[in-house]
């Protein structure tokens, strides 16, 4: 198993991913954002931080680097691609999955640690493995990650199983749509979460829940 | 923001907001439009609107 963590100007949380994905098993490396290339991954980490500074919208200009161009490709092929945070805002911009992410209701950022909810999924979907309603303790950090999408495309999400995540009742941080912390899209092999996997994968820092979502990862590269 | 004005005194403002505005010299303003569909907005969450200067 290769995993391969995008690197943009901007990024903050690509260690940690890299980190992750090495607990969870297997070769990590970084690909930087000016790469064309993937190398042969096989699976996908966009990670967290603040892209070329976010300063147009989050994730609006990274999407047309090489490297996201790339990341495109290996989707439509049906590849696994996880997007963290801003990596979930960089996969929205670039129409890889479904909806927006706003400012948070109330204006300021947020660093706490949430209790998500596992949504069942289609069969090909990154959910696989888990419990049904299975529950995760996993750090959110985030100033907008407020999920949004009209009521119809909400419904149709819903109705295909692309609601991956949700935040249990009295965690929703942001403000987020139906709790909606994370969607994948129609074919399941591209998931996006608002919540940070990547920093509970060590005792030291609380809990290992997070593994599980690089797991899910793991299983649909396989 | 809409906090921070009467902690220094200015009293009586109120619904704030925050915009952003991009000022660009275009050789073909046709396609200004197709731009802020592509790049300067995203449709979804946000209206633009296009002013000639």
């Amino acid at each position: 198993m290769i995993w391969g963590v995008l690197q943009f100007p901007g990024s903050c949380d690509e260690r940690d991913a890299l980190h992750a994905c090495e607990v969870v098993g297997g070769e990590a490396r970084l690909i930087w954002h000016e790469e064309r290339d993937l190398g042969g991954v096989d699976a996908v980490v966009v990670p967290g931080g603040f892209s070329y500074g976010d300063y147009l919208r989050a994730g609006a200009i990274a999407r047309f680097s090489p490297a996201m161009e790339a990341v495109a490709a290996h989707a439509a092929a049906g590849g696994p691609v996880l997007g963290i945070c801003n990596g979930f805002q960089v996969l929205c911009e670039a129409g890889l999955l479904p909806g927006a992410l706003l400012r948070n209701a109330d204006l300021r950022f947020v660093c706490r640690q949430a209790d998500l909810l596992v949504v069942d999924g289609p069969k090909t979907g990154l959910s696989d493995g888990f419990s049904a309603h299975q529950r995760l303790s996993i750090p959110v950090k985030h100033g907008e990650g407020r999920y949004y999408a009209p009521e119809e495309m909400l419904d149709a999400l819903e109705a295909r199983g692309q609601v991956a995540y949700r935040y249990a009742e009295g965690h929703n941080p942001n403000g987020s749509v139906r709790d909606i912390a994370g969607v994948r899209n129609e074919a399941g092999n591209v998931v996006g979460l608002m919540p940070h996997p990547e920093h509970a994968v060590d005792p030291l820092t609380g809990s290992t829940d997070g593994r599980a979502v690089f797991k899910a990862l793991e299983r649909a590269a396989a | 923001m809409e906090r921070a004005l009467p902690a220094l005194g200015f009293e009586g403002v109120g619904h704030v907001r925050v915009g952003r505005m991009v000022e660009l010299e275009a050789e073909d303003p046709e396609r200004l439009g197709e731009l802020c569909e592509k790049l300067l907005a995203n449709p979804l969450i946000e209206d633009y609107e296009i002013q000639p200067l």
